[in-house]
């Protein structure tokens, strides 16, 4: 049996890692609540972002905290193109046809992130990476902090967005009905292609909060995808708030079993969730039905 | 051969069916019409399987069939046709019949044998190798009743098979299900074209907000001022009777 | 099945058997060999995914199953390598029927089933690699015994004649699938799981025994990796690249065809290798042609290879008639 501090420090370890969880799940659920598809591409395009948050500081120096603010813009932009002109026309709005171009797709950008950077591991040195805050019984690392906290802030916003914005409303409305929208004069395709652009900005968020702390593959963002699947079906796809709870619930679970079960076995524990919540529960904790 | 007892049906808050009995009489045409919304497509699914009913009990052959799964019911001889159509859209016409005769027919060739007899049979003999997707409504309406046919049933439920026909293709099916009859099958039928109803059933049961209000044959059934209540609202009925004794 | 059914098969396979014969050269038949094995696991994931319309993004958990199961019975059990083969074969049908029954029964459909055949492989994967009798992270290694009753060979020519009898033999089942009441019950369900059901179709038994024989083919394939390349990790056996291949392959020849799977490896694998050469031994390079293949085959050729084959046939047809007419 470990001491409580232990169970705990891995309890709080696991609300940190989970907050960016919930961050990488929040686009994918957006994308599923709105367009309806499950984007396999997900991790493949937060690998990039993390890519991306590399090259920013080895080539141009940049602090990933401040390259925040230019990488969002710029994978917004991405993911409006992708959805817009490549996944959107070759799907044909078949389910099934969507989730081969998103695979599809998934693999052309992680081998060809595979061709330009080969597989050795790289990660950034900033100086804070280290840093660390006393609570008493344990430290906490300040970038996984940092990271809690900005997460917070952009789930925050991101329900700002839908519920206030006019683009939110209409994101909101296409999700609800689409063909109803598009009736009332809501140009569908244009929705459907910001939807995916919000959620590759929250990856590129969560790449930069990442790379301080964590290394970059390019089958990186393979695990990270699964464990945004587990989030979303266990939160109910589509719930925002859902992510956000589930991101906590999966985290604080992979850390408790890392803690009990060894590294190796880990993250077993979030698979087993993930089978579990689809065989009783498919719907989630907060989903409509699927 | 059909007994419904009691049948309720309830979806969380919504009642759909509310108490409803009704029977099937072997050899005969029995019809089930209402206004819409009123909850016929859902007793079908509840007769053939795809819904478990809240309460009450569905007999077939005296016996209690009201939990067996749907393709066991299908082996005892039921079989359903479905309001909203559902082809195999990727299999031709042959092909879509086959599934059904392969109820009874293990060997291909059997099936194949039986399924363009029973193509032929519902008028689609020309069409044989076509995909479904590529028929008409008509042809699809045939379809869906051919491939019923195909496994050979006891009774057969029709769900608004004649919907979405115009008068010439209607006037063309209305033999094809009395012969269906007459070739010894009960029939239990869900329809909006009264032509139809009165005209081919013995027995018809209305159904209205998911209660049965009223039972009979053919001619009773028409003059039965809560039937015409139910499909024109509260008052018509004397009304109608008003405007009748003005015409004399 | 009548003679003319097979008439294809055996003509497609005889052709294929001649190559050892004019292209003996090691790389080439290495490159056979391997296409072969894929063809193979492909052809698996064809029967649930193209003719049951179930898709599964994780196939590797059979051809894992297959590839371990043999691996580990000769390393630990020293079972004759024959024997270990057959067992392989049933034990993935066994994970097969697993998998299958949870997520049928639970009603999984669509991109759900998906999901989970997916998580499915995951935590295999990630147990073999935490596990001493998979060997863990650093592998499993077949003594090398070069002897015929070994199932290992020195010709790589016997692997390849080997993986074409197991493609010719799937071949034959798969036509056989297609005019047999089991083919026509699990078409039906693909295509509309209600009314097949209301026709009598007990769909479940039908989907259970699609992926218990999806599986067992995949299996085969696995154990003949193990056979042929003596070694194994977690990351070969149950990694994702085993799941890709075995659905992009049926789904560029031609999804829910007999030859599909095997024209798909021919030409993905024909193709990788063409790249590969042309642009140097730049890593990945022949997987981002594979995901843009996927990319474009589902936009314009839904029906792979076949069916692109199918539509020119038939506008030549048109052509040549209003030509004579």
């Amino acid at each position: 049996m470990f001491a409580p501090e232990i169970v705990l420090t891995a309890v709080l370890n696991g609300l940190l890692t989970g907050s960016v969880y919930a961050l990488v799940a929040l686009g994918l659920t957006l994308v599923y609540g709105v367009l309806h598809i499950i984007n396999f591409a997900h991790g493949a395009l937060l690998t990039a972002a993390m890519f991306a948050v590399l090259v920013a500081h080895l080539g141009l120096g940049l602090d990933p905290y401040v390259a925040i603010l230019i990488l969002t813009p710029l994978f917004f932009a991405l993911g409006y193109l992708l959805q817009r002109f490549v996944i959107g026309p070759a799907g044909h709005g078949s389910d099934t046809n969507l989730l081969l171009v998103t695979l599809g797709l998934s693999i052309v950008i992680e081998n060809a992130l595979l061709a330009v950077f080969r597989s050795d591991t790289r990660s950034i040195d900033v100086p804070y990476a280290f840093a660390s805050i006393d609570i008493g019984f344990t430290l906490l690392s300040v970038p996984r902090v940092v990271a809690f906290v900005v997460a917070l802030a952009v789930a925050l916003a991101l329900g700002a967005i839908l519920t206030l914005t006019d683009i939110g409303k209409g994101i909101r409305a296409v999700a609800k009905e689409k063909l109803g929208a598009a009736l009332v004069g809501i140009d569908v395709n244009h929705v459907y292609a910001v939807t995916f652009g919000l959620g590759t900005a929250c990856l590129a968020v969560a790449a930069c909060l990442l790379m301080p702390t964590f290394y970059v593959t390019p089958r990186v963002g393979n695990a990270f995808v699964l464990v945004a699947f587990t989030i979303v079906v266990l939160g109910g796809m589509g719930s925002i708030l859902g992510a956000l709870l589930g991101g906590f619930i999966v985290g604080v679970v992979e850390s408790l079993c890392g803690l009990y079960f060894g590294e190796s076995l880990g993250q077993i524990g979030v698979f087993l969730i993930f089978i579990l919540v689809l065989l009783v529960r498919p719907t989630g904790l907060f989903g409509a039905k699927a | 051969m059909l007994a419904v007892e009691r049948i309720t049906k309830r979806f969380g808050g919504l009642v759909a069916i509310n108490d409803a009995s009704l029977s099937a009489g072997q050899g005969r045409i029995t019809g089930l019409i209402g206004p819409n919304g009123a909850g016929k497509t859902t007793l079908f699914a509840v007769i053939a399987g795809f819904e478990p009913p809240t309460a009450g009990r569905v007999l077939f052959e005296d016996i209690d069939i009201t939990t067996e799964p749907v393709h066991r019911r299908a082996h005892r001889g039921i079989a359903r046709t479905f309001q909203i159509m559902q082809p195999f859209a990727g299999l031709t016409v042959r092909d879509n019949i086959a599934v059904g005769a392969h109820l009874r027919h293990r060997a291909r060739k059997d099936a194949l044998e039986k399924a363009e007899a029973v193509a032929r049979q519902v008028g689609l003999g020309g069409v044989l190798d076509r995909q479904a997707d590529g028929l008409t409504v008509a042809g699809r309406k045939r379809l869906e009743l051919g491939r019923a046919l195909a496994t050979a049933p006891k009774l057969l439920l029709l769900d608004e098979v004649l919907a979405g026909l115009n008068p010439s293709e209607i006037r063309d099916m209305i033999p094809v299900i009395d012969a269906i009859r007459e070739s010894g099958l009960t029939i239990l039928m869900i329809e909006h074209v009264m032509q139809a109803v009165m005209g081919l059933c013995q027995h018809i049961y209305v159904l209205a907000e998911g209660r049965i209000i009223a039972e009979g044959p053919p001619d009773a059934i028409s003059r039965n001022p809560r039937v015409v209540e139910a499909y024109l609202g509260h008052g018509a009925a004397a009304r109608r009777r008003g405007s009748e004794a003005s015409h004399v | 099945m009548s003679v003319r059914d097979l008439l294809p098969i055996v003509a497609v396979v005889g052709v294929l058997a001649l190559i050892p014969f004019g292209a003996s050269a090691n790389t080439v038949l290495n490159f056979l060999v391997f296409t072969l094995i894929i063809a193979i696991a492909a052809q698996g994931w064809n029967i649930l995914g193209g003719y049951g319309g179930q898709f599964s993004f994780g196939h590797a958990a059979f051809f894992g199953t297959g590839a371990y199961a043999t691996a580990m019975l000769q390393v630990h059990l020293g079972l004759n390598a024959w024997v270990a083969f057959a067992i392989g074969i049933g034990a993935g049908a066994m994970v097969g029927l697993v998998i299958g029954f949870l997520s049928f029964r639970s009603g999984l459909r669509g991109s759900y089933f998906s999901l989970i055949t997916l998580a499915f492989a995951e935590v295999l994967r990630i147990v073999a690699n935490a596990s001493a009798i998979t060997g863990g992270a650093a592998g499993l290694l077949i003594k090398l015994d070069v002897r015929p009753a070994n199932f290992q060979f020195h010709s790589r020519a016997a692997f390849f004649w080997i993986g074409l009898a197991l493609v010719a033999l799937v071949l034959v089942l798969t036509r056989w699938l297609e005019h047999s009441r089991f083919g026509a019950q699990l078409m039906a369900v693909r295509e509309n799981e209600d009314a097949a059901r209301a026709l009598g179709v007990d769909a479940l038994t039908v989907k259970l025994g699609a992926i218990a024989l999806s599986a067992a083919i995949t299996a085969a394939a696995g154990c003949l990796y193990a056979q042929y390349f003596l070694y194994l990790d977690s990351t070969i056996a149950y990694g994702l690249w085993i799941s890709v291949e075995a659905l992009l392959a049926p789904i560029v020849g031609g999804i829910g065809t007999v030859f599909g799977p095997l024209i798909g490896a021919l030409a993905l694998h024909g193709l990788g290798n063409l790249t590969s050469l042309m642009a140097g031994r730049i890593p990945g390079i022949d997987l981002v042609v594979y995901g843009a293949l996927l990319v474009l085959v589902v936009a314009f050729a839904p029906d792979g290879l076949l069916g692109l084959v199918k539509r020119l046939r038939a506008r030549l047809f048109r052509r040549a008639a209003t030509e004579t007419a």
